[in-house]
């Protein structure tokens, strides 16, 4: 009935079930509030069935910063043991439960963290942007979002019913397959993977359709902003790689489930052979987690330099040299599989020239401020942190896609230092970066300038502190996920300085939450009247903040690149007759979809069939029904708009 | 590893050093400009040129495409000579004799067999310095990765396959050992102990192995193949010369359960 489900599964250490009832008890405090609050039936309507674009980036950026929150504490655990646990002293952790503390915080953050978050941005601010009022498939994308979702939730559920992977982040089998890992931890894994995986696949359709389709009059290809290639390349990315990682990890699940020994060593089956899938995907992911990035830092470094982003032309090109050579580099993640010297040459050398328009990128945005009117707002600090960080992460991995370099390197915590400089410094910087930028167009209401200050430098600081001693840690011989080691290595006084490192980039996280309060609390001080805060350039700040649920009353038309910019030079204004505008109806199926996808899934963790063959039958039959939907559009007729522009139901 | 023992290791310290230069040409004038930029064009110093549209400008452009092209072609050459000087699967070069030495990652320990001395041991390598290493690998549990930084890269030990590692210990001397992938509950344990030796004491500790009361064949390494975390230092007389070759072919017998 149950399947291997039993009591056994709720048996833990005691910092597990800690772990496990503060998320609990959060959990219920949350809900507690809202029912306090009377706000259940609006958040239903507001945010859970809405399709509209904002909403749903609003969401992801909400469950992005929860999953860094916990994949920070993960962190915080993992630097504590390893400060801990030398030579006599075994720390705080059992080994079982180090592993999956490493495997879960990775996990976390790629998947939940990073994704998420480009994902949140991208959804608020790409249909602004191009002038459109929602997205190609506003549907399909209010699935995306709850399957994302989904997939999240396992890593929670398996701090208090069994147990998450112990693998490493990409499970590499034979450690992920059946013969040395038969519990669920694994399963987890691939089901969280697997589901929030579908989701993003389905975004990247969605997006890519958007752009392609649903530009406003005027906007050619040429005349796009920055930030639109950057997405487009990135769904480009998406939908031909994560196509692999869905059939990778379907044929690992097949492993698990059926014995089908296609990972398996001997019986014919090779493990090596879902390393090459997991990475042929795994590479191109850390693209689409940085070229939305350098999307955002095109936007707001012109804006904040009151200039033109210098070398238009470039940039694009480079954004596309990225996008290409990213899918001929999966190799440099094991040159020690011992494929040859030629063949580790070939991949080490098109990794290096990824390095070329990277470059070309940084300078560009020197360049744009160059001769231009600096404000440094918090976005700029996060960007000024992001070129000190990026450019060293960037040559320490230039230096690890020469082969010889990287039989020295690879899997030691050099390793760990250099892709911790490219995410953080990429994409959380950048994240953090166009989230002040954006945050006054979606709230209304700017953020504090001193607590966004303070807490970058408390990042900047704490990165340094927590990733320069690993650096200096993986010339030592320090290897990445050891729970202990001797204290002959000499590697303790460096483990300690990483684990303050992290306490302070914690600090950050905290000024960052009293920062958002603060500004809660003098909103009404830093409220953006005029939707232009910052006197941007691009289409979305000529729309009021925050935007009406059609984003435009009249689509705008473009002749130019800066297209709000010389909108505001020329001050043309024109004057035109309100029309009748379609808009979607929310709808539940995505959340139906979403929540049936993560009962599915956690009936096959724990090989419960019965119920997760309901669920697929329940994905089916919702889709039908949303099919069947007559009347899935509502249109908001000319007076309605008028009254709301004229009455100014804009600001409220 | 930036202390090297081992002409391998020292190799890749002196490639390290140069990649790390070179880049230098690109990275300082970056981080430099940045800070110069940002300091000139703020906001408060009215001073300052402010040309709104200047936009591009082709001599520059080609400037940063070009340079740092010549310097990732400069690196692709060294990347693509090096891939082959210090290919793992490449013998060293040397008078003496070399010595060839089986690995085995299992679970947690490590295996090596000496099949030309006839001695196995556990967790613990003893090496004549100035004598090349030839290690075959080969893993019989999760795929471990095998490395000992002061002597040179590492190089996986996967289930199933055979793989090569050319090293030599230049000097005398202890050397520490680790396996840097990750294969399950006990592979913080994973570590061994190098002791480069001179030819004599290498020898002497062959024979003295040698009147070891431990054998291992077959049926004492079935027996040995179990889980175990931090073993201790163990040696054995090698009953089985053939044995790595027998732990290989476990996986491609068709038939055999495993």
């Amino acid at each position: 009935m149950f399947g291997r489900l039993g009591e056994l599964a709720l048996k833990h250490d005691w910092i597990e079930y800690a772990a496990g009832l503060s998320m609990v008890l959060g959990g219920m405090g949350v809900c507690a509030w809202v029912t306090y609050q009377k706000r259940w039936k609006w958040l239903w309507k507001e945010y859970i069935t809405s399709v509209d674009h904002k909403k749903i980036g609003v969401m992801y950026i909400f469950v992005a910063v929860i999953m860094l929150v916990k994949g920070l504490i993960d962190a915080l655990m993992m630097r504590t043991q390893q400060a801990l646990s030398v030579g006599e002293s075994f720390g705080y952790l059992g080994a079982e439960h180090f592993q999956q503390i490493f495997t879960a915080h990775g996990t976390t953050m790629i998947f939940f963290v990073g994704m998420g978050a480009v994902l949140g941005i991208i959804n608020v601010i790409l249909p602004l942007q191009i002038g459109a009022r929602d997205m190609a498939f506003p549907v399909l994308n209010s699935i995306s979002f709850w399957l994302f979702t989904a997939g999240g939730l396992y890593i929670l559920i398996s701090l208090i019913i069994g147990v998450f992977a112990g693998t490493g982040w990409s499970a590499y089998p034979p450690l992920a397959g059946l013969k040395y890992n038969p519990g669920v931890g694994v399963d987890y894994w691939i089901w969280s993977v697997q589901i929030s995986g579908i989701g993003s696949l389905l975004s990247g359709i969605n997006f890519l359709v958007t752009i392609l389709k649903m530009r406003c009059p005027g906007m050619t290809f040429k005349k796009m902003p920055v930030f639109v290639w950057a997405v487009l390349a990135t769904m480009m990315l998406v939908i031909a790689a994560f196509p692999i990682l869905t059939a990778d990890i379907a044929m690992l699940t097949t492993d698990r489930l059926l014995n089908t020994k296609i990972f398996t060593a001997g019986s014919g089956g090779n493990p090596m052979m879902f390393i090459n899938l997991f990475w042929a995907w795994g590479h191109p992911e850390v693209y689409i987690l940085i070229l939305p990035i350098f999307g955002i830092f095109s936007e707001f470094v012109p804006v904040f330099s009151k200039k033109r982003l210098f070398g238009y032309t470039s940039m694009v090109w480079a954004l596309f040299g990225i996008t290409f050579v990213s899918f001929l580099v999966w190799l440099h993640h094991f040159f020690t599989m011992g494929a040859g010297a030629n063949v580790n040459a070939f991949f080490g050398i098109m990794t290096m020239i990824v390095a070329i328009p990277t470059g070309v990128k940084v300078f560009n945005w020197l360049f744009t401020m160059y001769r231009g009117r600096i404000d440094f707002k918090t976005p700029m600090l996060w960007f000024m942190g992001f070129v000190v960080i990026f450019v060293t992460g960037g040559m320490t991995g230039v230096m690890m896609s020469i082969p010889a370099i990287d039989f020295q390197m690879h899997n030691s915590l050099f390793l760990v230092a250099h892709f911790h400089s490219v995410i953080i410094g990429g994409t959380l910087f950048g994240f953090f970066g166009g989230f002040s930028y954006w945050f006054p167009k979606i709230f209304g209401f700017t953020l504090d300038e001193k607590w966004g200050a303070r807490a970058f430098w408390c990042w900047l600081i704490g990165f340094l502190l927590a990733f320069m001693p690993l650096y200096l840690l993986g010339f030592m011989g320090a290897t990445r996920r050891l729970n202990h080691y001797e204290a002959s290595n000499g590697w303790q006084p460096l483990f300690i300085v990483a684990s303050l490192g992290a306490v302070v980039i914690i600090t950050g996280v905290v000024s960052q939450c009293i920062q958002v309060y603060v500004s809660i609390k003098k909103r009404r001080e830093y409220r953006d009247a005029t939707g232009d805060p910052w006197d941007g350039r691009t289409l979305e700040w000529s729309t009021p903040s925050p935007p009406l649920f059609y984003n435009f009353a009249h689509i705008p038309e473009v002749s130019e690149r800066d297209a709000f910019w010389e909108m505001k030079q020329r001050d043309t204004w024109p004057k035109k007759p309100y029309e009748d505008i379609h808009m979607p109806k929310n709808s539940s199926v995505g959340f139906v979809i979403g929540m049936l996808s993560c009962i599915g899934g956690f009936a096959f963790v724990w090989h419960i069939f019965w119920l997760a063959i309901v669920c697929i039958c329940g994905i089916i039959l919702s889709l039908i029904i949303r099919l069947g939907n007559k009347h899935p559009h509502r249109i908001v007729t000319a007076r309605e708009v008028e009254t709301i522009e004229e009455g100014k139901g804009v600001l409220k | 590893m930036m202390e090297p023992r081992g002409l391998i290791a020292m190799k890749e310290r002196e490639l390290i050093i140069t990649a790390a230069l070179l880049m230098m040409i690109v990275v300082v004038p970056v981080l430099a400009l940045a800070m110069i930029f940002a300091g000139k064009y703020r906001k408060s110093n009215e001073k300052a040129k402010h040309e709104p549209k200047w936009e591009h400008n082709s001599i520059a452009e080609c400037c940063w495409w070009g340079v740092p092209c010549v310097i990732v072609a400069i690196l692709a050459v060294l990347a693509y000579k090096t891939s082959h000087s210090l290919n793992p699967y490449k013998p060293i070069k040397s008078d003496v004799k070399p010595i060839e030495i089986q690995v085995v990652a299992l679970d947690w320990k490590w295996l090596f067999l000496y099949p030309g001395e006839e001695v196995a041991s556990i967790n613990f390598l003893q090496v004549p310095e100035k004598t090349p290493i030839e290690f075959e690998l080969t893993s019989d549990a999760p795929m471990n990765s095998f490395w000992i930084p002061q002597l040179g890269g590492q190089i996986y030990a996967m289930p199933s396959m055979r793989t090569k590692l050319h090293l030599i210990a230049n000097r005398v001397g202890e050397y520490k050992g680790r396996s840097a992938h990750i294969s399950g509950k006990g592979f913080a344990g994973m570590h061994f102990v190098v002791r480069a030796s001179t030819r004599q004491e290498f020898d002497s500790w062959i024979q003295k192995t040698k009147k070891s009361p431990l054998t291992l064949g077959m049926e004492e390494y079935n027996a040995l193949i179990k889980p175990s975390e931090y073993h201790p230092v163990t040696t054995y007389v090698l009953t089985q010369p053939d044995l790595f070759e027998q732990i290989i072919m476990k996986y491609r017998v068709p038939t055999q359960s495993l």
